[in-house]
């Protein structure tokens, strides 16, 4: 091998510095991204084991049906049909699970609603909304409204 | 959100009430601007030989430094977590354009600007190591990486790679600003700012105010120093200032055509826009006082005689104008681009916090960083020979 031209040795050093650098900064790229990182898109592939591990909260609809068919029956032919039963009344998995032991809580009745039907003009004008000073007085609006099908007042 | 309404106009989308970015957004295109203008300066001199310029070399190369390191310092402010930044160099994400930007920041940096400046003041940085003791004696002997070598022949080695780094460093510096023009120029739902021009418009008014900024910082230490300023230098660096503006102001004005003749649909809402909220930040600010006037001035000191104190402080007053119009420039893109609203049928304010986050006293405290920086860095590498400092002969 012949030998380093001495003139250049401090560009040698130079690129040395800057090879370690490179691979100072691989070994840490190999630590700090976390394994299965890409393995299915830019995330980490352990997060959807770690997901599906964590406990359910909601139940879904048809375990609500089970036992609410009254309300399923009252629903039909509602412009709140499709509105899934936990979108209001939160989740509900611990309550299908043990239903004598665990009760769902009663949504409000005048903030849930304004939530969707407070007047804006942003929304379509065929879609229900109200402005609460001139529509109703200060009582919740499930007094005249039944949430389950709203068009019955 | 009372406060907010209070400012808008007509009709807005709910996520356009308030603007997401801030006066910090507006000094990143500001500050990386001053970076690529000041190097492509430092590179007349380099690689297209104009050696009236030779003063400003070093200094136009620190001035940059200074610079860059403040450079992703707004953004960093901006997001919060900064000690998340370096993710992005461990997952580069390669569809999103701001998170590439920090390759090719790094790329000029490390690659770029820091081995320029050594190359450029190894020989400087060996004479400190040798002529020094303790603790200053060791950091220049780091920084000449243990190599004492300053042969005539090293050196001449040193020139040569200098060279192929600046020629290397010039698209580079091209990237840096164009890029930042291509951020804001490709994002396509914003009529304002989506504009194949963009990048290129960037990068000239990134020339025009690093110019501009070196030669103010040239004036100002001269002036400190109590030194005699080269006013062949300060009539060139000043020449290439109008140059640079003239195809930059060119660009501007091609950019504003072309939009008044294509008419669509955007046009009115941003017309508007202009006659109103922006009328005094860009007809006032940014077209007459940061660009027509400093235009005039330096177009004047080339066609009528002037006095060297008279050139001297007209080139001052036009580079202070200059900067006051590039950053007005900068202003109006960011906050001008989120001013209306993408209905076209109204407008909002901004409204900048003073001793918050994002508020107007962290972004005195970042433009005046830099200049701390480069303070630092003068005492560290001065750029200015030494007076009557003879040729030191090197070890053989």
């Amino acid at each position: 091998m012949p030998a380093l031209d001495k003139d250049k040795r401090h560009l040698y050093r130079l690129a040395v510095l800057f090879a370690a650098g490179i691979l100072a900064f691989l070994g840490l790229r190999a630590v700090m991204v976390p394994k299965g990182f890409g393995r299915y898109g830019f995330f980490r592939a352990g997060a959807l084991t770690d997901i599906r591990s964590l406990p359910i909260s909601y139940a879904g609809r048809a375990a609500c049906a089970d036992c609410h068919s009254d309300i399923v029956d009252m629903r039909k032919g509602s412009l709140h049909a499709q509105i899934g039963c936990e979108a209001c009344h939160g989740p509900l998995e611990a309550h299908a699970a043990a239903p004598d032991t665990t009760k769902p809580r009663l949504p409000n009745g005048r903030a849930l609603c304004l939530g969707c039907h407070l007047e804006n003009v942003a929304k379509p004008a065929s879609f229900p909304q109200v402005d609460p000073k001139e529509h109703g007085d200060a009582g919740p609006c499930t007094s005249c409204h039944n949430p389950h099908h709203p068009e019955i007042s | 959100m009372e406060a907010i309404l209070h400012g808008v106009q007509g009709y807005m989308y709910p996520n356009e009430l308030e603007l997401q970015w801030s006066i910090l957004i507006v000094l990143y295109p500001f500050i990386t601007g001053l970076v690529a203008g000041a190097f492509i300066l430092a590179s007349l001199e380099r690689v297209f030989k104009v050696e009236a310029v030779k003063p400003t070399y070093r200094l136009a190369l620190l001035t940059a430094l200074a610079f860059l390191i403040v450079a992703p310092l707004p953004l960093q402010m901006h997001l919060g977590h900064p000690e998340r930044a370096f993710e992005m160099f461990l997952t580069p994400h390669t569809t999103s354009a701001m998170a590439m930007f920090g390759f090719v920041y790094l790329w000029y940096l490390m690659a770029v600007l820091v081995v320029e400046i050594w190359l450029e003041y190894r020989k400087d940085i060996v004479l400190a190591w040798r002529g020094s003791r303790g603790a200053r004696r060791l950091f220049y002997g780091i920084l000449a990486l243990g190599s004492d070598n300053i042969s005539p022949r090293a050196l001449a080695i040193d020139e040569k790679v200098g060279k192929a780094v600046t020629i290397v460093g010039i698209p580079s510096a091209f990237l840096l600003h164009g890029y930042v023009g291509f951020i804001f120029g490709s994002v396509k739902a914003n009529p304002w700012w989506s504009s194949p021009l963009m990048p290129v418009v960037f990068l000239f008014s990134a020339m025009v105010s690093g110019i501009a900024l070196v030669l103010l910082m040239y004036v100002f230490f001269s002036w400190l120093r109590r030194t005699a300023v080269d006013m062949l230098c300060l009539d060139t660096v000043a020449k290439y200032l109008l140059y640079a503006f003239l195809i930059d102001f060119s660009l501007e004005m091609l950019d504003l055509v072309h939009r008044i003749y294509e008419a669509d649909e955007s046009f009115r809402a941003l017309d508007f826009m202009v006659h109103t909220r922006l009328y005094v930040s860009q007809i006032v600010i940014q077209i007459y006082i940061g660009t027509l006037v400093p235009l005039g001035l330096l177009a004047l000191t080339q066609f009528a005689r002037f006095g060297e104190k008279a050139r001297k402080g007209i080139y001052t007053f036009a580079a202070c104008l200059t900067l006051v119009g590039i950053f007005a420039m900068r202003w109006n893109v960011v906050i001008g681009g989120q001013l209306f609203s993408k209905s076209f049928l109204g407008y909002t304010t901004y409204k900048m916090g003073f001793a918050t986050r994002e508020g107007l006293l962290p972004a005195i405290v970042l433009m005046i960083l830099p200049f701390v920086l480069l303070w630092g860095l003068l005492k560290l590498l001065p750029p200015w020979e030494k007076e009557g400092a003879a040729e030191v002969q090197p070890l053989a």
